[in-house]
Parts: C-alpha cells; structure tokens; sequence
C-alpha cells in the first residue's frame, strides 16, 4: 500500500523534528549544557525515519550511541529525551543514563547503548521472545557500519537465521567508524552482501531516501511477521558531522574527513532537502507549507528546551537506585 | 522432611525442570545443553521432558549466548544461560558487565533483568590453563550482578531456584570436579534465599570461611584437626554477592581467628574483601592475622602432580590453621 500524504508529511516532519533537536543540542553543547558527549545523526534522519515508519504499534527497537534521531522516529516524548541529554531528572533515565542511554518502555524502545555492536545480540534476543511468545510482533535492531565488523554481527546474525527470530537488521552506513572510512574498515564493503552467509536476505537502500529506507524495511518486517525470519538492510547514508559533539569542537577533530567531502553531501545528499523536494514534485508541499512544518518542528525543539532547561538536577541519592530490582524471592 | 542422596548435577536438573514446570517464561539455552544435557552433565533429562522449544542448543557464540539472553529477558522471558566453564566468560564480558549488570540502571529502572548464567568453574580435573580457573571476584566486583556459588546438592538445587525467581541477574559458578558428588536433598520443594551464609560445621577455635571444591576439603581437613583438638568452625558463604558478611563476623567474635579458603588466585580474590571486611567491622575481636589459603599467582597446569601443588589441598588448610593457631 503506498504511503498517503498524510504519511509522507509525518514522516517530513519527523525528519525536521530530529534535524531541529540535533541542531539544537549541538548549540546546547557549545554552551556547556551537554554532560559528556553526544552522537548527533545529522544527514541521517531518513533512516531512522523510514525504517521506524515500517513499524507497527507494540513492535520493539534496540539502538546505538547515535539515536536521537530513532527515539524521536518512534514517537518518543521529545522533553524527556531532550532533558536526559542534559542529564536532568525529569529525562527517561533520570540523568544517570544521558545521551547513549535513551528508552522509552512505553513504546517498546527498549534502549540504545555505548558499546558498538552490543545492540544486535539484544535485538536478536528480543525477537527470540517474541518467537516464544507467539505475539506477532518484530523487533528492529539499528546498529552501523563500524559495529558491523564486531564478532557481535557474526554472532547476532547467524543465530537470528538458525532460529528464524523476527528480527529486522538496520545497518546505518554513515561511511565512518568514528575517524575509520569505511572503505578501509571492510574487506568488502558491501556490508548487505553478508546476509547471504546466513542465508537471510540482505538489501542496500539509498539511506538519504526516506521512502526507499521505508519499503526495504517494510518487506523485511512482512517477512518477519509471516515467520519467515531476519533481514539485514543496509542503508547507505552520510555523516554530515564529527562523530561526537566534542569531537566536533576539539580542533583537528575532523581532520580525517578529505576537502570538500561534506560540502559536497550536505549540498547534494542532505536527506532533508532531498525529501522537501520530492514532496514538492509530488505536490504535497509548497514555500509556505514546508515554512509552517519548520516552524512547528523547531517550536517542539524550544518547548522541549524550556522544559529540560527548567527541569531539575537529579538529586544526589538517585545515584544509588535501580541498580537492584526489588530484593526477594517471588 | 523425606531425604534421598542425589548428586549435585542431579540436583541442579531438578532445580530447572521445577522452575520451568512452574514459569513457562523460564527456558535454557547453551552450547550442548540439549539432547548431551551438557558438556559436564549438568543438565540432564531437561531436553527429553521439555523438548528444543524449551532448551536451545546454540552455537560456540557466547556473546549471542548471553545477549540474547538479557534480550530476551528484556521482552519479558527468564533464560537460564550456560556458558560451558567460567573460563569462556571472558568472551562475553561486555554482555555481562556492561549490558546485563546496567541494563536496569542505564534505562530508568524499567526492565526486570530477571537470567540466570550458569557456569562450571575452579580446577581439579586437569583440564589446564584455560578451563580451570575460579573467576568469582571478576563478578562480584560487578554492582547490578548477584554472584553465587554453591557446594553442595542441597545447596545448588535450592539457590538455583531462587536464583530463577529473583528479578535480577544471576551468576552461578559450579565447582566442576563437585557436578558427581552426592549429598542429602529433600523430596518436598525447598527454597534458599540468595545471600545467606550457613554454618557448616560449628567450632570455637578458629573460623574458617570457604566455598567452591575448597568447602569439602575444609570439612575434611576440620575432621583431622579435630582428632588434634582442634575446634574448626567452616562458614560457606553460598551467595558471594550479596554477601552475608554479619555470618562471617559472627563466628570472628566467637573463635577469635580466620582463615579465608578458596581456589581462585590469591591477588585480589573474594578473601582478600572478605578479610578487609572483618579487619574493618571486628578488628578488636582478632587474635591473630587473618589468613588465606588460595592458588597462588599461577597459571593451572595439567600435569596432576603440578595442579595438586598449585590448587590449595586439605593438607595445605591444615597446616596454615596450625600455623595461626
């Protein structure tokens, strides 16, 4: 079934939401708000976009350090993924986790992760339950390039195909492993290409194309749905900036990007301009339409600012809780 | 209640198979655990009653043996996981230590992490240098992770049960060379609760704290110095983390002296955090240095005759409590 205007806007809306919300915190991070770092997904907003849209509701996502951008696809609140960046109390974790441990268990995101690739065996161990289970739903387990040549992808794939778990593989292929091309990182650098060692099948989508991100997905959750087992999608995308927002400030942190690379991407290969665009050519959008999304896009950003900036500091004996469930026999 | 002698494996099978009559979300999954019943025997006849969807046999994976675990335990099952010695453990440390143990912690206190990882660990068997080792401090350094470590049939089958029932991580390190060793188990369903000490054997003399394969060889070298008049109180802490430290002072206070025996490496093992402990809460109740009888700082050989002079003996607890004596 085709995606409705409705569907499309949504979906361009969610995009901006999270171009808006990174930019935003990268400012917040120039100020010193930011405790730590963060990973900002800036040019690859239409994977998290159209792969999260191919979901349905009850279905589970595991994710990375870089998920804002999948946080805010699934419907996350966006006050409180804001305020657990700044690592204030009122964030989902209540600032002990901040920005690479975001979660929403109302909405099945159960977590993302600090450690590259430790989220795939996760996400294969989330759909074995559901096998278990017989709940029909699948879980989408994001993880990237660099994470894919951890043992963890070998391990976490081959497993998923011996026991058919409904568990889609989204590898977002931002083309670095922090300062680490790809190219130089992959034997073959055709990561999808993989799936056929496990006899799964494996796609390679333009990851700046929301709609193409979205049907590849879509087919692999039919698929898991049916019980036919995992996929492994590759999308290829682009980091627009410095793998972290400290890195991005340090001098010389982007020193291994060649002259003119980003340029050249955020000019041609900005997944948000190629999508204003087409919606455009579509007829769905015209100047003052996309105006109005930007505005109401950047509202929800400074709403959720306000909040997070107003909420408070977690205070000190929450350092000490939910380390233990509660104690007991039951 | 009605006893019959069983052994520790036997035990350990029947703690699984009521837990997972009882809670349909409880299942094992592990390399061999299936129609083998596992490398070492531990878990026999669970495959012949519950079958391949119940107990999964994985691949040599150990880091999707305990990933998908804690995922599945994130969804709302309760594996029990055996990784196949403590040795290999080490292959899936950040699933343990960074994802399992923080889980909880590091996504606002919402999911039960409610697994269980099963391991046989220490040596004896001359299985060498990569599947001898005791790696409990490694966990119990670990917060977010409870640690146990039981010795006996009685022991293994009733911690294994609260072990499957608590709502958090579980390790359960088996002495290896203990899985064919039988002991006194009830026929009627008994639970231990985690982090509780029990007395094995009352003294006035002199305390000593042991666990792993080091507790029956405690007992036995207890019996000798007995015939010497020696009066050795043996303290098995059962649950290494939490662990149940007022047991352990209690008896200090009475005997006056301690010895803390294990197999893991001395350096940094579990007895030296045990000493401190008691230096710090029952300094004035001491009457002599603590002491500990661990492996020294070795890689296990496979010779018999070199594992017996690294890995602590009864002769070695008996000679060190005379020499505090």
């Amino acid at each position: 079934m085709p995606l409705t205007k409705e569907a499309l806007l949504n979906m361009y809306r969610r995009m901006l939401t999270i171009r808006h919300f990174e930019e935003g915190i990268t400012e917040f991070a120039k100020q010193g708000l930011v405790p730590g770092t963060g990973h900002v997904s800036i040019g690859e907003e239409a994977v998290a976009v159209g792969a999260c849209s191919a979901l349905a509701d009850g279905d589970y996502i595991i994710s990375t350090h870089r998920a804002h951008g999948h946080l805010l696809a699934r419907g996350a609140d966006i006050k409180v993924i804001l305020a657990e960046v700044l690592g204030k109390a009122t964030g989902c974790t209540g600032g002990k986790g901040g920005s690479m441990h975001l979660s929403d268990f109302s909405r099945q995101i159960l977590g993302t992760n600090g450690i590259v690739g430790a989220g795939i065996n996760i996400a294969g161990g989330v759909g074995l339950a559901i096998k278990m289970r017989q709940t029909g739903q699948i879980c989408l387990g994001f993880f990237g390039d660099g994470a894919a040549n951890r043992g963890t992808f070998h391990e976490g794939l081959n497993l998923a195909a011996v026991w058919k778990v409904p568990t889609v593989f989204v590898c977002t292929n931002n083309q670095y492993g922090l300062s680490m091309p790809q190219c130089k990182a992959c034997g073959n650098i055709d990561i999808s290409a993989r799936a056929s060692a496990y006899d799964m099948p494996g796609y390679r989508v333009d990851g700046t194309d929301v709609i193409a991100v979205y049907e590849a997905v879509k087919s692999a959750a039919d698929r898991a749905r049916k019980g036919d087992g995992p996929s492994l999608i590759e999308a290829i995308s682009f980091r627009l900036r410095g793998h972290s927002m400290r890195m991005d400030q340090m001098p010389g942190g982007n020193v291994y990007r060649p002259e003119g690379e980003i340029d050249d991407w955020a000019a041609n290969k900005d997944p948000v301009k190629i999508f204003r665009a087409k919606l455009k050519e579509l007829g769905y959008l015209d100047d003052k339409k996309a105006g109005q999304i930007d505005a109401e896009c950047q509202k929800l950003f400074d709403d959720a600012a306000d909040f997070a900036r107003n909420s408070p500091e977690p205070a000190p004996e929450t350092a000490f809780t939910w380390i233990y469930a509660k104690e007991g026999v039951k | 209640m009605p006893q019959r002698q069983i052994s520790y494996r036997e035990a350990l099978a029947e703690a699984i198979i009521e837990e997972m009559a009882r809670d349909d979300r409880v299942f094992l999954m592990g390399e061999d655990v299936g129609v083998l019943g596992g490398a070492f025997g531990a878990t026999p006849g669970i495959y012949a009653k519950f079958g391949g969807e119940r107990v999964l046999d994985t691949p040599i994976s150990e880091t999707a043996i305990v990933g998908y675990a804690l995922g599945a335990a994130m969804a709302g099952m309760r594996p029990i996981a055996e990784i196949m010695r403590v040795d290999w453990m080490t292959i899936c440390m950040d699933e343990i230590v960074n994802q399992t143990a923080k889980m909880r912690y590091l996504s606002g206190g919402h999911p039960e992490v409610s697994l269980v990882i099963r391991a046989a660990a220490e040596g004896g068997i001359g299985l060498g240098g990569q599947h001898s080792q005791s790696f409990e401090a490694w966990f119990v350094h670990v917060p977010g992770l409870k640690v146990i470590m039981p010795s006996t049939p009685y022991d293994i089958k009733g911690l294994m049960k609260s072990a499957i029932r608590d709502p958090n991580p579980v390790i359960c390190l088996e002495p290896g060379v203990l899985y064919g060793v039988s002991g006194p188990v009830p026929t009627e369903e008994y639970l231990i609760p985690l982090g509780e000490a029990e007395v094995k054997r009352e003294g006035k003399d002199i305390t000593i704290v042991a666990w792993g394969t080091m507790l029956p060889k405690t007992l036995n070298a207890a019996q000798t110095l007995a015939a010497e008049g020696v009066d050795v109180e043996v303290v098995d802490p059962r649950t290494l983390r939490p662990l149940d430290i007022d047991t352990v002072i209690a008896s200090v206070k009475k005997t006056g002296k301690l010895i803390i025996a294990h197999e893991a490496m001395k350096t940094c093992g579990v007895g030296a955090e045990i000493a401190a402990l008691v230096q710090e809460r029952a300094f004035d109740h001491l009457d002599a240095p603590i002491q500990r009888v661990a492996t020294p700082d070795v890689i296990i050989p496979v010779n018999r005759a070199l594992e017996r002079v690294v890995l602590p003996q009864e002769a070695t607890i008996v000679n060190t409590v005379k020499a505090v004596i």
